[in-house]
């Protein structure tokens, strides 16, 4: 079945996605996080009235002008692709993904966009107050923004509130509020906001660090650094935390993911956490030998704790997740792929009856189809009927574990970061570490690095899926040639890899101007 | 407005009219909308790529 789909074709069109979204996602936490920092700098400045603060805030203001504005529509070259490239899966998704997508565009995208000129342009034209009200619903309509994008994704990822009309092939909403307060989404969103917090946090201090290492703006550098570490600090905990109870819904809700997550190939009760791991995996992605592990330092029993709150408790192996446990009451793969089988031929009967007229059959097709326990013991299956092999679910092990574990300890080394900054800036002698200066400036790009890889552990993690047990990547894509793809993804490859150059080019020349030509 | 607003401006209208006037038109058309009149249509090609173009070892 899956191997009548042109791979070439799926891998080019993954490819193109993985391209065009991590382009995109280089520009957007920055927007996320600077905003709020502008938000507490601009009150600072209404509070007290201090025209150093405003300088402070126009100077942060600019950066964050020139990375929205390159930023900015970015991310609809995704919804381009869902159109051309992934017509098939934007058909069977229905009316789930647009509606979250159409709700961040006319209320978020409006907000953030109206109030945004009059964040610019407005400095002389606009009250005090009015401004920083508009600096505010920037901020809020950037967030919320990121909140509809999420909410889709998360639906990717867990989907829920909807149920199958196979009448339309597609999927069709029951509840907007299930959706919305998907537990996926909600850990996704505070995870998200919270680490563009700290990425943009760690954005100003850099930056701020490289003025005190040229002995320039050293009063705006430290009153920056003292916002953006006390911000960044407070986010960190909020990522970490929100980290933790992300992973717990994962163990709950995309298990295989989570067990790759962690390289637990032997389901176990009092499971060791992974702190370091070196993995192989010689055969390729699939291969369930646990002698890939070659070697591991753990903590015992806090997975068990972690996932389940109880060392006793069992957390399911990738060999459990594939053949199945019955002691444990996990079903196996190839169960799965039977009633997603049972499920696929009950949709080509329905195809079947109607193209014959059968409308007994199809009333009765129907009825079966809108049966609640239908659509949870077979339907939700239903991608498992595209899969050869049961092996088939797991993912790239090292690739999703090893993103995860550089992700989480980058996580804790930016926590540190900031901590000793703020240390440094309260007793007063963050002016003369230099070391600790320069490490400040090259930790710029670690959190784009912890970024990244947070969206590698979410989207290869999940694979095969591109819905999570019901569609498979493969079946997702248009009858498209994979030229045509290839022709379209080195575009975008020359497209972003412009933007990119004129973003870092435009900033690097604003920094080095400071904010004195600002004023010009 | 400074040098950099004005750099600035000019890469959002030349990202625009590329991504607009270039890509949208005549590399990303939405395949459906474009070669199906009606949803019923869009519905039957889609069913078509689920079950019966993937359904050969049945």
């Amino acid at each position: 079945m899956i191997e009548n789909i042109d791979l070439s074709l799926v891998d080019w069109s993954r490819a193109q996605f993985a391209l065009t979204a991590i382009y995109h996602w280089l520009f957007v936490p920055l927007t996320l996080g600077l905003s709020f920092i502008l938000v507490i700098m601009e009150t600072k400045y209404v509070r007290t009235g201090s025209e150093k603060w405003k300088k402070t805030t126009k100077f942060w203001m600019k950066l964050f002008g020139i990375n929205f504005a390159i930023g900015v529509s970015t991310g609809l070259i995704l919804e381009f692709e869902f159109g051309t490239n992934w017509s098939n899966y934007s058909w069977f998704v229905g009316d789930i993904f647009g509606a979250p997508l159409a709700v961040e565009g006319i209320m978020a995208f409006f907000l953030e966009s109206t109030f945004i000129a009059v964040m610019f342009f407005g400095w002389d034209k606009v009250s005090k107050r009015f401004h920083l009200a508009s600096t505010w619903l920037v901020a809020i309509g950037a967030n919320l923004s990121a909140l509809w994008i999420l909410v889709a994704n998360a639906w990717m990822e867990n989907p829920v509130g909807m149920i199958f009309n196979p009448e339309t092939a597609r999927h069709e909403m029951l509840s907007f509020w299930e959706v919305l307060f998907n537990p996926v989404a909600m850990d996704k969103f505070f995870h998200t906001i919270t680490s563009g917090f700290v990425l943009a946090s760690l954005f100003v201090t850099g930056i701020s660090a490289w003025f005190l290492i040229r002995n320039r703006e050293k009063e705006m550098a430290i009153r920056s650094i003292k916002v953006a570490t006390i911000f960044g600090t407070f986010a960190s905990v909020v990522m970490i935390f929100t980290g933790d109870t992300s992973s717990r819904t994962i163990a709950k809700v995309q298990p295989v993911k989570f067990a790759a997550m962690e390289a637990l190939y032997e389901g176990q009760t009092d499971a060791g956490l992974t702190v370091f791991g070196i993995l192989t995996d010689k055969d390729g992605e699939g291969d369930l030998d646990e002698k890939n592990i070659i070697a591991r330092i753990e903590i015992p029993g806090f997975l068990s704790v972690m996932t389940n709150g109880d060392r006793d408790s069992f957390v399911a192996g990738i060999k459990d997740l594939v053949k199945g446990n019955e002691e444990k009451g996990i079903m196996s793969a190839s169960e799965k792929i039977e009633r997603g089988k049972i499920a696929r031929k009950m949709l080509l009967e329905y195809k079947e009856a109607k193209t014959q007229g059968d409308n007994e059959r199809v009333y009765e097709l129907k009825t079966r189809f809108e049966d609640s326990n239908f659509q949870e013991e077979y339907f939700r299956y239903f991608g498992y009927s595209y899969l050869n092999n049961p092996a088939d679910i797991v993912p790239n092990v090292p690739l999703v574990f090893y993103s995860f574990h550089v992700m989480v300890a980058l996580g804790f080394l930016f926590l540190l970061l900031q901590l000793l900054a703020w240390y440094f800036t309260a007793n007063g002698s963050i002016g003369k570490r230099k070391v600790f200066q320069w490490m400040l400036l090259f930790s710029i790009p670690l959190p784009y690095l912890a970024s990244v890889l947070g969206w590698l552990v979410t989207e290869m993690g999940r694979q095969p899926w591109i819905i999570q047990d019901r569609m498979p990547v493969g079946i997702a894509v248009s009858s498209l040639s994979a030229s045509t793809v290839q022709t379209t993804f080195w575009l975008f490859a020359a497209l972003f890899t412009a933007l990119l150059v004129a973003e870092v080019s435009i900033m690097t020349r604003q920094i080095k101007n400071g904010p004195k030509i600002e004023e010009e | 407005m400074p040098v950099w607003g004005k750099k600035v401006w000019l890469v959002i209208l030349i990202k625009l009219f590329i991504m607009f006037a270039v890509l949208r038109i005549f590399f990303f058309p939405d395949l459906l909308r474009k070669n199906f009149d009606t949803d019923e249509e869009r519905g039957e090609h889609v069913f078509d790529e689920l079950i019966i173009k993937t359904d050969t070892d049945d």
